[in-house]
């Protein structure tokens, strides 16, 4: 498997789903949320992200609501992964759901700072600081939530599901 | 095994579940509030055609139109008529358009949350049925999606870890205490993906709609589920509210716990939780000299009964502080109803309260909004930054009590200074 590199972009702890994705702007289409992406700490954050940039915070990242919009505008921003101390419950199967990779690597915070490089092995479960050579370790996902992932996300399941059935019953 | 293990065993066909297992569990019942704009969006999305997509079971979807209620602008009353028609399409048996109230009060007195059922929700205070020992949890969008049209979900096992709160609480406190206590003292991740049990005498000798408002805060915990003992005020609560069959469950005696907590309930203090986080819980007693602009007793988390009675009695010959705003918002207009009979919103209103109709507004910035350096303090779930309004606003959690003893002071206040 394919490593990855990327720029960090460093958030703290217990970064809530009103500040990923503020109530105001959940009616938007997409494209236009992710622009109050974490408003309320970081106006403008959208301007400031490039591809391949990867989000790394600190403690119970995207705790609150249930709303998957918290994650559908980290997709829209371009983060594929979603690094950090630990994670609220919902917001990781949410990430899992919607196929954006999450990783709990105890120490993050304390390794990386806004800005450095950072190197993902999923395979052997390390992330490491390329400026500092600092690293960190994780436990790769596995089982069902593996499946979903490597589907790009749970919609992409339910479809494989439905086109199965509807060819199981001779429909196409 | 644990409470949640037996309700996930039974709903995957298993005989026995531990920790760490993936099973595929069959739901019992699904909830969805108001976001079927986003599930037509997000199928589409996914090429998931509208004629191949059915709901699995009709008798096992409740729709409840709560969040934008009524509609304060045309965006909100587009997509709530957009919703309408689209949950119309699946054809769910119970279509709740408006009028009831809030989805988690919704669920549990028309009894849809029952003892022993597993239940998911499109809401992240779908804990709040686990006060009915029903193991229930809030989910996406997407996963929503996949439940309703295959009525099974894939879930993680969960440990438990059990809380008991021994003794007895002091009069001014309440279980909105006992949870801020408890986020204050072991932080908001205490139980993050576990389930949590709460046993002890304080939950023993609680009110439904107490345990109630503590189902709905364990998520606050990062409780993946907060699951209660069905006792006998559980079953005669449910029973009266529908005729289907239901099986409470018990843990087992050698049950494993990923950690147990022992809390002396005697020795908890009414609580105010500070901006912008439910951890930042502290005594009352310590809040220093804060003025605040609003007060607020609603959500899923409040704005029941016992609440209600909470507020009238501490307001029984006193007035509402002249520089304080003070609503208070029934959850279901079954509730407002009974509190109107009982002529309880008529003494609010002579004391100088306001009363809102039920709806998810009052905590999600969608009625009552906060504008720039004003604070309040709610009796409400979640008190994150900008989530009543401007973020630069302040949002402080108590109980009703607290609530209503600070909207009498203008300033935050312990509530045994106006008892």
């Amino acid at each position: 498997m394919a490593r990855v590199k990327g720029r960090v972009r460093k958030f703290g702890d217990n970064i809530d789903t009103d500040i990923i994705a503020p109530g105001p702007s959940l009616m938007l289409p997409v494209e236009e949320m992710k622009k109050h992406a974490f408003a309320p700490i970081l106006p403008d954050f959208y301007k400031t992200v490039r591809e391949g940039d990867i989000l790394i915070a600190g403690n119970n990242f995207g705790c609150g609501s249930s709303r998957e919009q918290a994650t559908s505008v980290v997709k829209a921003l371009g983060f594929q992964y979603v690094i950090c101390e630990s994670m609220a419950k919902i917001y990781l199967r949410n990430c899992v759901g919607l196929g954006v990779y999450p990783i709990l690597a105890k120490g993050v915070s304390r390794i990386f700072k806004e800005g450095d490089e950072i190197e993902i092995d999923i395979e052997h479960g390390k992330v490491r600081n390329v400026r500092t050579g600092e690293s960190a370790s994780f436990e790769p996902l596995s089982g069902t939530p593996l499946e979903i992932l490597e589907s790009d996300g749970i919609l992409n399941v339910l479809k494989k599901r439905i086109d199965q059935g509807k060819r199981a019953s001779g429909k196409e | 095994m644990t409470i949640v293990e037996k309700i996930l065993a039974r709903a995957s066909g298993r005989r026995e579940v531990s920790p760490g297992n993936y099973v595929t569990a069959k739901i019992d019942v699904a909830m969805m509030p108001e976001n079927f704009r986003m599930l037509r969006a997000i199928l589409k999305g996914a090429g998931i055609r509208e004629e191949d997509y059915r709901l699995w079971d009709p008798e096992k979807l409740v729709v409840v139109i709560d969040h934008r209620v009524p509609p304060a602008d045309l965006a909100a009353a587009e997509n709530q008529k957009l919703s309408r028609d689209i949950a119309r399409t699946l054809q769910p048996k119970f279509f709740y358009d408006v009028f009831p109230g809030i989805c988690h009060q919704v669920m549990v007195e028309k009894g849809h949350a029952r003892p022993g059922e597993l239940v998911v929700g499109a809401d992240s205070h779908t804990t709040t049925y686990g006060a009915l020992n029903t193991a229930s949890t809030g989910i996406g969008a997407s996963e929503m999606a996949y439940v309703l049209h295959t009525g099974e979900l894939w879930f993680r096992v969960p440990e438990t870890i059990r809380f008991e709160i021994d003794g007895k609480l002091a009069d001014s406190v309440y279980s909105k205490d006992v949870i801020l206590h408890i986020a204050g003292k072991y932080g908001t991740e205490v139980a993050q993906y576990k389930a949590i049990e709460w046993t002890g005498s304080v939950i023993d000798a609680m009110s439904i709609d107490g345990r109630l408002t503590m189902g709905n805060m364990s998520v606050e915990l990062g409780a993946k589920f907060g699951l209660f003992r069905a006792d006998q005020k559980t079953i005669d609560f449910v029973r009266a509210r529908t005729d289907k069959p239901f099986e409470p469950v018990e843990s087992d005696p050698d049950a494993a716990y990923a950690e147990s907590y022992r809390i002396s309930g005697s020795d908890i203090e009414p609580q105010v939780a500070l901006p912008h986080n439910v951890g930042n819980a502290v005594k009352a007693s310590e809040v220093k000299e804060t003025k605040i602009d609003q007060a607020v007793i609603a959500s899923c988390c409040h704005g029941r009964m016992e609440d209600i009675e909470i507020a009238v009695k501490m307001l029984r010959g006193k007035k509402v502080h002249p520089g304080v705003r003070f609503y208070v918002a029934p959850a279901s207009w079954e509730v407002y109803k009974e509190a109107m009979q009982k002529g309880l919103l008529e003494q609010l209103m002579d004391a100088g309260v306001m009363i809102g109709n039920p709806s998810c507004g009052f905590c999600t910035g969608l009625q009552g909004v906060l504008a720039a350096g004003e604070k309040c303090i709610a009796a409400t779930p979640r008190n994150f930054k900008g989530r009543m309004g401007s973020p630069n606003a302040e949002i402080y959690l108590a109980s009703p009590a607290t609530v209503t003893a600070s909207a009498i002071k203008g300033k935050i206040v312990d509530p045994r200074e106006v008892m």
